[in-house]
């Protein structure tokens, strides 16, 4: 594998959960155990309804790009070997929106709308990053 | 609770030279602007007893504001070093109305400088993860720097709406014509629609025109009590109108992409002004990209939702048209003072001193300031 050179992500003890479970191939969502509201990034208290009971739960890994920009002039040194890429704000099917890049797929064939899943990039022997790739 | 409508005024402005500076230090930038908007009221030092900073985001530096008060041999009665992004001059205007109000202190400086395109921009470190910091869920994940947010958002405008690249082309063109006006722009060179289709795609649908200037300077303004406003050198240009609203950090989370925080901040700035959208003669809007000022303009209510695109067009946002916007180049031709030049663009502009580029009988102006990825939303609104 080529060696990995992306930024990796700081976790603390609101995210490590998130990481880990990406480590093991599952996207995770906090869930608030009061309103049943999911929520993301990881935070420790639901923005609907205050309460800071939450769970831990396996998503489908599913969803659409509800928006995307090919970014073909790199921002920063570290991604500079990626371009051009297609970076999307996907709407997981649970309901929150995360970005993540879209990738095994032409740039140009990346839609709004478009249905998608998670796949798992291990990037290093520590962090596993979620991708996602069109659902054919 | 009292309004504050008009209690307060500008009455100087101050800027450096705009562009690449880089034997200038950030305090230096700082200083000159505070000195000339100083000057520029007829006051001195000792008629100054508030100063609102902005750290420099390359080095940041813990108690700025003291250090130049210091400097200067101002005496504080009230000071801060203010971060929440391109908000921070709007905002600094409104602390400034408050604290006056609040008897706390007379006169207050908000100065803004910027030396990041002699410094090469942030220093490496910023902008990565931090623990905590919703950083870690877009930069490990390709969102780098503010650019990829704004083009999504902007790419879902454009798919909810059919806004097209020709209309963010218009927002360039028009912004480089007004800095052609202006000697104090970093850009001045004119350009076309056809210059703007042909420059370079950096992150769809963005291309080169689309971004806004790096700069070095500082600029610079007094607000003082409506009382003292009235015996200086200038007319005051009264504070009318103040409103402010920040949705969410994070674009791609934030609870609503093409509707921004400028709805409800420009509401709440209407509403202790006693004004409406069409009172208003000339709009500094922030833009750091051609999309910020179409949303902004669409949230602000010049237009209907979605229908930002079709505004823009036909010159109606030059100056000569119906609704004049950033009329001395904005952040895009102008420079990148985080919009403290925009509200020292509107105060000219009310003062009638803009020379070619003066807008004909401007009495009311609103600038708005936009910070993170529209995270942020700052509104004022100033009078002659």
């Amino acid at each position: 594998m080529a060696e990995y050179k992306k930024p990796l992500p700081l976790p603390n003890s609101d995210t490590k959960e998130f990481w880990d479970g990406a480590k093991r191939h599952e996207l995770l969502l906090e869930k608030c155990s009061k309103c049943g509201n999911y929520r993301y990034p990881p935070s420790p208290i639901c923005p609907n309804c205050f309460s800071m009971d939450f769970k831990w739960e396996k998503t489908a890994g599913k969803g659409e790009v509800y928006t995307y920009t090919i970014v073909r002039v790199p921002l920063s040194p570290e991604w500079e070997p990626y371009v051009p890429y297609v970076l999307a704000t996907i709407k997981l099917d649970e309901g929150v929106r995360m970005v993540a890049t879209v990738v095994d797929c032409k740039p140009e064939d990346v839609k709004i709308g478009m249905k998608v899943r998670v796949v798992f990039n291990d990037a290093t022997e520590q962090f596993t990053i979620p991708e996602f790739k069109p659902v054919v | 609770m009292p309004n504050l409508k008009d209690t307060c005024a500008i009455v100087g402005i101050g800027e450096t030279k705009f562009g690449t500076l880089p034997n200038v230090s950030f305090a230096a930038l700082a200083i000159e602007a505070t000195k000339k908007a100083i000057e520029d009221a007829g006051m001195s030092a000792k008629d100054v007893d508030g100063l609102l900073t902005s750290p420099p985001s390359r080095d940041p530096e813990m108690f700025f504001s003291i250090g130049l008060g210091e400097k200067m041999g101002i005496k504080l009665k009230y000071a801060m070093d203010m971060e929440l992004g391109g908000v921070i001059p709007v905002s600094m205007v409104q602390h400034a109305v408050m604290a006056i109000n609040a008897g706390l202190c007379n006169t207050v400086v908000c100065v803004f400088a910027g030396s990041q395109r002699s410094s090469g921009g942030r220093p490496p470190e910023a902008g990565r993860p931090r623990p905590g910091r919703e950083n870690e869920f877009m930069n490990p994940f390709g969102q780098v720097g503010a650019m990829h947010g704004y083009a999504m958002a902007c790419q879902r405008h454009m798919y909810e709406f059919g806004t097209t690249s020709k209309q963010l082309g218009a927002i360039a063109v028009a912004c480089r014509k007004h800095a052609s006006m202006t000697e104090n722009a970093q850009r001045r060179q004119p350009i076309t629609l056809d210059d703007y289709m042909n420059s370079k795609i950096y992150s769809d649908p963005f291309r080169l025109l689309d971004i806004c200037q790096v700069t070095d300077g500082g600029a610079a303004v007094v607000v003082t009590a409506k009382e003292r406003a009235k015996s200086l050198k200038h007319a005051p240009i009264y504070i009318s109108g103040m409103g402010n609203r920040h949705p969410a950090w994070g674009i791609g989370w934030a609870p609503n992409m093409t509707t921004t925080g400028a709805k409800e901040s420009s509401e709440i700035a209407y509403k202790m002004a006693g004004m409406t959208p069409k009172d208003i003669d000339i709009a500094e809007i922030y833009d750091c990209f051609t999309y910020t000022l179409l949303v902004t303009l669409e949230d602000y209510g010049f237009c209907k939702k979605g229908e930002g695109g079709p505004f823009v067009e036909g010159g109606r946002i030059e100056i000569g048209g119906e609704l004049p916007v950033n009329t001395s180049g904005g952040l895009l031709s102008q420079g990148h003072l985080e919009g403290m030049n925009h509200i020292t663009e509107a105060v000219r502009q009310l003062r009638g001193d803009c020379g070619p580029r003066q807008v004909k009988d401007a009495e009311v102006a609103i600038v708005s300031g936009n910070g993170g990825i529209l995270s942020t939303h700052s509104t004022i609104i100033l009078r002659r």
